[in-house]
């Protein structure tokens, strides 16, 4: 069992906390249908846009860095795409090459700033914050419909999953993302260098790892991602609106630290950013059937939030002794 | 002036804040002549430099408290939530209970003295780093004030405290605007209390080296939860004349973004985020020029929806100049062009 508490025991705690949740709703709302295949259906595809960004979040924390320019990113990528198919005729899925582009580009620079010029990650990806929102703003400053039928040729691609409830594409993007992500992480170099680099920079420079390279390479990732969850999430508003993501960046980062990955970087497993997101969805889609006021999911995962934290410190105090 | 007192004034940490905001109000005298326009009118003083010092405020006093915050190596994501639930906590007493003003305004100041203990316990107590720790309090405390409210927003009109409460931002005092007199009293009660104590000397040794100034006596947890109390205060007078202002406690947009403003204000008035010596003047010099060049973006037709975007370019450009490796990088190219000269 010992390498259960030290490695997997955050992610055990998870598991076990979804499994909880998820009976909880169901046995309480059994006479609503709680437990169906449709609510499990709905968790990843009303999250796929939260999820998106979280697995992003996650290689950049686990990289021992920080982004609060997601949220943003989000916002811009939604108009931009709106804009470019409703105002100027350009196919959906050049606007969506283009917005990636742009993404990782924007996430590219900021990785350079952090990088070449030992700038803090917040104070960057904060003032790339700013950025992205105000150039949201700049492209169109109300909600565009997309109205494309391209868009609904991709709303019709789902993925039935029985009983008649189905995965939308923007759910089969998101889990496609989490498997690019466990072998990037788990199989590659480059993820080995990931990890080196949260757990200790000054010894993955020692080692020889690319550790300049691999820096600025986590933030262009994460800028791609971002761009990926507007993406999905104009799948699944079906149109764009440069306000929209406000704050999801802390929605983000909660997920990733209610999945077992730790804030300072160079532990922790995508899975359990999945099992974050479900969490997550699990808590609003509990508070739907129970008509709680939503100001009460948001202090659940507030706590839920600290409660890992706490966890954290007290395997990390256990680890040093 | 003597070479030394030059030489002093170069080393001064107030110099670059306030070359900036000359800068704006030099290219404001050129541009925008309306800008230095002022009238009284009915006794009150009015003016783009009345506005900027009225709106300034709030981001004045939030920059006090995270100045303090940033001196002990810490940072305070929560401001803007803390801002929501003292407006909430003074509405709801406003419309629920018969209270008057004098027993309101410390309840909702305790509120937000409350949340920024939480955020002082989990950073020195509990040892959690303060981007997280506030984060925590970020996320939740905006949950905290709608609850408060009811999920809506509690309009503070037509009754009979509405028109003291509305004092707190529409008043005047010696001809500005109430919200100026706040924040001078509580820069010059912070200034006090950090230069003529050993407040402040605790307070930069505690930023400089924790465990140094622990082992020479200080008591560095009880100061790093003193100023995360004090931030908590800040914002707490900061809500309440935002609510104020606006009749009404809107916690969904009440004090949205407003630690970015409060960290920037205090990043271009030269204090550095690794905490240690820290100088309150430079971030209420850095908070007023970003609202000076918040006003004058504003003349010239920005919205109020793309000024993130100048604001986003001059905070990286601060932390470039402030940048160990950029000014390296720079130097070092203009002694080679020296060299080869």
């Amino acid at each position: 069992m010992s390498w259960l508490s030290r490695k997997y025991l955050p992610l055990a705690t998870t598991a076990v906390l979804l499994v909880l949740l998820f009976a909880t709703g169901s046995v309480i709302y059994r006479d609503k249908n709680f437990c169906s295949l449709y609510v499990v259906a709905d968790l990843f595809s009303e999250n796929a846009f939260l999820g998106i960004t979280a697995l992003g979040m996650t290689i950049v924390i686990l990289s021992g860095g920080i982004d609060l320019s997601v949220g943003s990113v989000i916002g811009f990528t939604t108009i931009f795409i709106a804009t470019m198919i409703a105002d100027h005729q350009v196919h959906p899925l050049v606007a969506w090459t283009f917005a990636l582009t742009a993404g990782t580009a924007f996430g590219l620079i900021m990785g350079i700033l952090i990088q070449r010029f030992r700038l803090p990650a917040f104070l960057v990806t904060l003032g790339g914050l700013f950025f992205a929102r105000g150039m949201a703003f700049v492209i169109k400053n109300e909600s565009v419909q997309i109205s494309h039928p391209f868009y609904k040729t991709m709303n019709k691609i789902v993925l039935p999953i029985g009983g008649g409830a189905e995965l939308s594409f923007a759910a089969m993007l998101f889990l496609a993302l989490l498997g690019g992500m466990i072998v990037v992480l788990h199989y590659t170099r480059f993820g080995r260098n990931v990890y080196a680099l949260g757990g200790d920079e000054q010894s993955a420079l020692l080692m020889g790892l690319p550790v300049a390279r691999t820096k600025i390479a986590v933030y262009a990732i994460n800028g791609f991602c971002s761009s990926l969850a507007g993406i999905a999430m104009t799948l699944f508003m079906r149109s764009g609106d440069p306000t929209k993501g406000m704050a999801l960046e802390l929605d983000a980062i909660a997920v990733v630290v209610i999945g077992g990955t730790l804030l300072t970087g160079g532990v922790g497993y995508v899975t359990g950013t999945l099992l974050g997101v479900l969490i997550y969805g699990t808590i609003y889609q509990i508070k739907l059937f129970a008509e709680l006021p939503s100001s009460l999911a948001t202090l659940a995962i507030g706590g839920l939030l600290l409660a890992f934290i706490l966890l954290q410190k007290v395997v990390g105090v256990r680890r040093q002794n | 002036m003597s070479r030394e007192r030059i030489a002093k004034w170069k080393s001064s940490p107030l110099l670059w804040p306030l070359v900036g905001l000359a800068a704006v109000l030099l290219f404001n005298a050129f541009f925008t002549p309306s800008f230095y326009q002022l009238e009284i009118r009915e006794g009150h003083l009015y003016g783009s430099l009345v506005d900027v010092l009225n709106r300034g405020s709030i981001g004045v006093i939030l920059a006090l408290g995270m100045t303090l915050v940033i001196a002990t190596g810490g940072v305070d994501l929560s401001v803007g939530s803390v801002m929501a639930i003292s407006g909430a906590v003074a509405a709801l007493l406003l419309t629920e209970t018969s209270w008057g003003l004098p027993l309101v305004v410390p309840c909702a100041l305790g509120a937000a003295m409350i949340a920024g203990l939480a955020n002082g316990i989990l950073v020195a107590k509990v040892g959690i780093q303060p981007i997280i720790a506030t984060l925590i309090l970020m996320v939740s405390g905006r949950g905290i004030a709608r609850y408060i409210t009811g999920e809506k927003v509690i309009a503070l009109v037509n009754d009979d405290f509405s028109e003291s409460f509305d004092f707190i931002a529409g008043g005047h005092f010696l001809g500005l605007p109430f919200p100026v007199t706040i924040a001078v009293v509580l820069t010059i009660l912070t200034l006090l209390a950090v230069r003529t104590t050993v407040l402040g000397l605790f307070i930069e040794s505690v930023g400089a080296n924790e465990k140094a100034s622990h082992i020479a006596g200080i008591n560095a947890r009880g100061i790093k939860v003193l100023v995360y109390v004090f931030c908590g205060f800040c914002a707490g007078v900061a809500g309440l004349i935002d609510a104020s202002n606006i009749n009404a406690a809107d916690t969904a947009n009440a004090g949205i973004f407003t630690e970015l403003d409060a960290i920037f204000a205090v990043v271009v008035g030269g204090t550095a985020l690794t905490g240690g010596r820290f100088t309150l003047l430079g971030s209420v010099i850095g908070a007023l020029l970003l609202q000076t060049l918040l006003t004058t973006m504003y003349t010239f037709g920005v919205s109020s929806d793309t000024a993130p975007i100048p604001k986003a370019l001059v905070i990286i450009g601060v932390c470039l100049l402030q940048s160990e490796a950029f000014r390296e990088k720079v130097f070092r190219a203009s002694e080679n062009r020296g060299g080869e000269r």
